[in-house]
């Protein structure tokens, strides 16, 4: 497909359905419909509005139309030895960068790299008037007006069409290596608790329930020097677990069941609850569970953090850890704000707008 | 709207207020907060005039210094019931005017939230008060060997919770974020004198991300009455170069060639020759006087890595062609080489009677390009400028010397300023790169931002408060103040290069 800007044809299609009051779904490549509620309305697909728009390595910023395929984006950063520093799941070939950003899903990499609005600059986007608006920009420091670019990272689409998105992206590390150490899930998050206190150049973890992999990349002498602090086995297809980590092709997300995602404290303890898998340090905890969604909600909220229950969605109940009644309210307000006919992923994030 | 109604000074307030309004209120006030809590005398006020865009003053109506967060929501609550505007003060060190006040309007002052609750050294957190000053969290976490990475040059001073207002950066946000990068949650009390928690201790929060855009929101959305701040661990090693150049366009280039070679450097700040010379004579750090200008480039990390960094690094100045470059030996020279840089305001300071810290960003490969443009409108208004600046991020600080006591030149320093930014937007940038936009940018705001932009924000606002109570006139224009100020411009003739894209 070649690239091509569909602003003005997608903002005329806004206009309209917000003129008639008719629901939209916005789509990129469809790769996350499995993650969040199912949402309602007739599809606004976003895959013919493609295309990079401006990439200038020294810059360390990449802007790309919503529509373009994270494959390519990603293909090119690799051609200039760079990458998004967030390492966002694809879950399927056809996924867009703007669907990436809209789902505001982190790889491997987010707790030492940052999360996807961490690295988000700017957008480009069509509010629920149908206005084409820019926030944000496409330098690093930026605090001009309200940072209504970020808030669209992890907003699934609810607040408006993302047209454009630009990027902070990073060098790809000249080395990365991998160590391993057989090791209980206590143990692991003891030994991960002490890790984040030394300033190795740690870029990924995970535990498997038997294993410990911790990923650390550098210059040649500075790899060297990480290994022999960590003193475990080296993982000889490292690159290949890392990739089956970030897509959940990993045998641990084979299994039947719902999955659950809970972000909380690193050094939360271990929780006990069913078959877990750690990433970011001690942050993020996949969990398989049968336990009732009030039981890890209210486990992982005692924690300071929070549960999603990411697959597995039986179309009941929330997917998202439910807001406060002050926390809703204010949602309401903004998803007002920005899209005041409500026409934009009903249904999407929570039921209740 | 005349011209006169558009200058920073004149900042427009909602209603008046009336002695008896104003004296029932303090009635009011007395009964949630300790007497010594309410100022209203005028020697009391006289300190709260202004905060560090201290050209411009107004004493506020009163000022008032809660101690707990319910005395905080109790007093939004009375001000909502009054209809009273608020406007937020952590330590006053902004330069954008965000906390100048109103004379028909609260001083909110958060001073006597100054207490670090807890230190999580195994989460890598800390939860603070919003008045506690930025660096003593790096001195509390320090005995973990953590510390709070986000460093804006008045840290001394400045309050977190003004840092958080302002999304604030430093010296090393270039590899470790701004403020927005570095916190976990926030809490914040509504104009309705609700207490709510943004984010999480987790590192991320169900919902839409209201931890960001509570961040750089400039007191404009809420109040905020707490923060958890993420900590690093310090690194085992950092060492600084310190390298001279013959011309600033070729200091310029090589910040782009040190970024375009994949090394992240903790910081990368350059001085022109003017701030090099003034910040020489203020601290002797022992800077190269005679070059145009210099740029310090730190690294840090583990032992191996900055040592494998850091002969890169050199080459690559070198290959830059840098007439000179050094590298601290130690620690205490490491300190020297970045005192100059972090007094360079206080500095330039000296060289002037009065001066006006500019707060643009660009693309750095503009940088040669904008600092000859800067140098040439120098001329053009007849006042000086020093340049100082995060070259890694692009951020430029050009410091406008001028003399407030001679008629006009606050005006011409204010018209220069506001030029430099329009700058900035042409070459791809922004107004704003960290100081807010306050009462200082608001003009330049309509230069940015179209007018449903322009709306889209005050829709924003109303989504928080809808009666326009906090800070109300700060940060973003009407659109009525943008026409007026579009006519005058054209009229003036004054929009510079209209061949350049804007975007
Ligand atoms: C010499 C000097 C050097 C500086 N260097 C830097 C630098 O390197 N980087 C940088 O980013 N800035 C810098 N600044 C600017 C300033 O220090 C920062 O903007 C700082 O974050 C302001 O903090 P404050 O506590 O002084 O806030 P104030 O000036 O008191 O307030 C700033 C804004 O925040 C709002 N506010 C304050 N507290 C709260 C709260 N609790 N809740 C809601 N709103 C609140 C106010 O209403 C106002 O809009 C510098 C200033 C000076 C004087
Ligand atoms: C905490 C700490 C740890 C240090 N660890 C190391 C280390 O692991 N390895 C090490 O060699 N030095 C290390 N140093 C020493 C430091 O890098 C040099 O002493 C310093 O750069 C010399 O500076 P100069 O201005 O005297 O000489 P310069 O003119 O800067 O350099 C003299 C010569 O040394 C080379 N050089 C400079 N810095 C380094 C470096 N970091 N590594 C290798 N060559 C360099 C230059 O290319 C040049 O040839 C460490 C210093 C500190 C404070």
């Amino acid at each position: 497909m070649h690239d091509a800007d569909l602003s003005q044809a997608l903002a005329e299609q806004v206009r309209a359905a917000a003129e008639s009051g008719t629901p939209l779904l916005i789509r990129g490549g469809g790769t996350k419909d499995f993650y969040g509620l199912r949402g309602e309305g007739e599809p606004l697909s976003m895959v013919g509005h493609r295309g990079i728009v401006s990439y200038e390595p020294t810059e360390l910023v990449i802007t790309a139309r919503a529509g373009t395929p994270l494959a390519e984006v990603e293909q090119c950063l690799r051609d200039h030895g760079q990458q998004l520093p967030f390492e966002p799941p694809a879950f399927g070939a056809g996924a867009t960068i703007g669907g990436a950003v809209a789902s505001g899903l982190s790889g491997p990499r987010r707790a030492f790299a940052g999360a996807v609005r961490d690295n988000l600059l700017g957008v480009k986007l069509i509010n629920g008037r149908g206005q084409i608006l820019s926030f944000g920009g496409q330098v690093m420091k930026n605090v001009a007006g309200y940072d209504l670019s970020r808030i669209n990272a992890g907003a699934l689409g609810t607040l408006g069409v993302l047209l454009e998105v630009s990027l902070k992206v990073l060098p790809r590390p000249a080395f990365e290596r991998t160590a391993v150490f057989e090791m209980d899930e206590a143990t692991a998050l003891a030994r991960l608790t002490a890790l984040g206190r030394t300033s190795l150049s740690i870029t990924a973890t995970a535990h498997d329930g038997e294993r410990l992999y911790v990923r650390v990349c550098g210059g040649e002498r500075s790899l060297e020097a990480a290994e022999q602090v960590l003193d475990g086995q080296t993982l000889p297809e490292s690159r290949d677990f890392w990739h089956s980590v970030r897509e959940h092709s990993h045998p641990f997300f084979d299994r039947p069941g719902p999955l659950w995602r809970l972000s909380l404290p690193p050094a939360a303890p271990s929780l006990g609850l069913g078959e877990t898998f750690i990433e970011w340090g001690g942050a993020q905890r996949w969990l398989r569970s049968d336990a009732p969604a009030e039981v890890l909600r209210d486990r992982a909220a005692a924690l300071g953090g929070h549960a999603t229950l990411f697959r597995g969605h039986g179309d009941t109940g929330e997917v998202f850890h439910p807001l406060t009644p002050a926390l809703l309210r204010l949602h309401r307000n903004l998803k007002q704000a920005m899209d005041p006919a409500g026409i934009f992923n009903r249904h999407r994030m929570y039921s209740d707008f | 709207m005349s011209a006169d109604a558009l200058r920073p000074a004149n900042l427009e307030e909602p209603r008046a207020v009336s002695a008896r309004e104003r004296d029932a209120l303090i009635r009011e006030l007395l009964d949630v907060v300790p007497s010594h809590g309410v100022l209203h005398d005028d020697e009391d006020l006289r300190p709260y005039e202004c905060d560090g865009l201290s050209a411009y003053r107004r004493k506020p109506m009163l000022v008032v210094l809660p101690e707990t967060i319910e005395q905080v929501q109790q007093v939004l609550r009375l001000c909502q019931a009054h209809q009273v505007p608020v406007v937020a003060r952590g330590a006053g060190t902004g330069l954008s005017g965000g906390a100048f006040p109103l004379a028909n309007g609260v001083l909110l002052g958060l001073a006597k939230f100054n207490r670090i609750l807890a230190i999580d050294p195994d989460n890598r957190s800390a939860r603070v008060q919003p008045g506690v000053r930025n660096l003593a969290i790096s001195e509390a976490a320090a005995a973990h060997g953590l510390y709070y990475a986000p460093d804006p040059s008045s840290q001394i001073a400045c309050s977190i919770g003004g840092n958080v207002a302002e999304n604030a950066g430093g010296v090393h946000c270039l590899k470790y974020g701004l403020t927005v990068h570095n916190i976990l949650e926030l809490k914040v009390v509504t104009i309705d004198g609700e207490l709510i928690t943004l984010g999480g201790q987790s590192l991320d929060s169900p919902g839409y991300d209201l931890l960001a855009l509570m961040t750089g929101s400039e007191g404009m959305l809420g109040v905020i009455v707490e923060i958890t701040v993420k900590l690093l661990p310090r690194p085992e090693r950092a060492q600084v170069l310190l390298a001279a150049f013959d011309s600033v366009e070729r200091a310029g280039e090589a910040v782009a060639a040190i970024i375009g070679s994949g090394i992240i450097p903790a910081g990368l700040e350059m001085m022109d020759n003017n701030a090099i010379r003034a910040a020489e004579d203020f601290v002797h750090a022992g800077y190269p006087v005679e070059a145009e200008a210099i740029l310090l480039c730190e690294l840090d990390g583990t032992n191996a890595e900055v040592s494998e960094d850091i002969m890169k690094v050199r080459n690559l100045l070198i290959a830059q062609g840098a007439t000179e470059v050094r590298t601290a030996g130690d620690d205490q020279e490491r300190l020297r080489f970045w005192a100059g840089r972090k007094a360079a305001f206080p500095a330039v300071g000296r060289l002037s009677p009065d001066y006006y810290c500019m707060d643009g960003t660009i693309p750095r490969k503009n940088l040669g390009q904008i600092l000859r443009r800067i140098g040439e409108m120098s001329g053009e208004f007849g006042l000086r400028v020093a340049n100082v600046f995060h070259a890694g991020d692009g951020n430029l600080h050009p410091l406008i010397l001028y003399d407030a006591d001679t008629p006009g030149q606050l005006e011409r320093a204010e018209d220069f300023g506001g030029r430099i930014l329009e700058l900035c937007v042409e070459y791809g940038g922004t107004v704003t790169g960290e100081h807010g936009v306050g009462i200082e940018k608001l003009n330049q705001m309509c230069t940015q931002f179209t007018p449903d932009e322009l709306t889209q924000f005050h829709a924003v606002k109303a989504a928080f408060d809808p009666r326009g109570l906090l800070n109300p006139g700060k940060a973003v224009p009407t659109l009525h103040r943008c026409a007026e100020f579009g006519a005058m411009h054209v009229h003036h003739g004054q929009l510079p290069h209209p061949d350049i894209p804007r975007f």
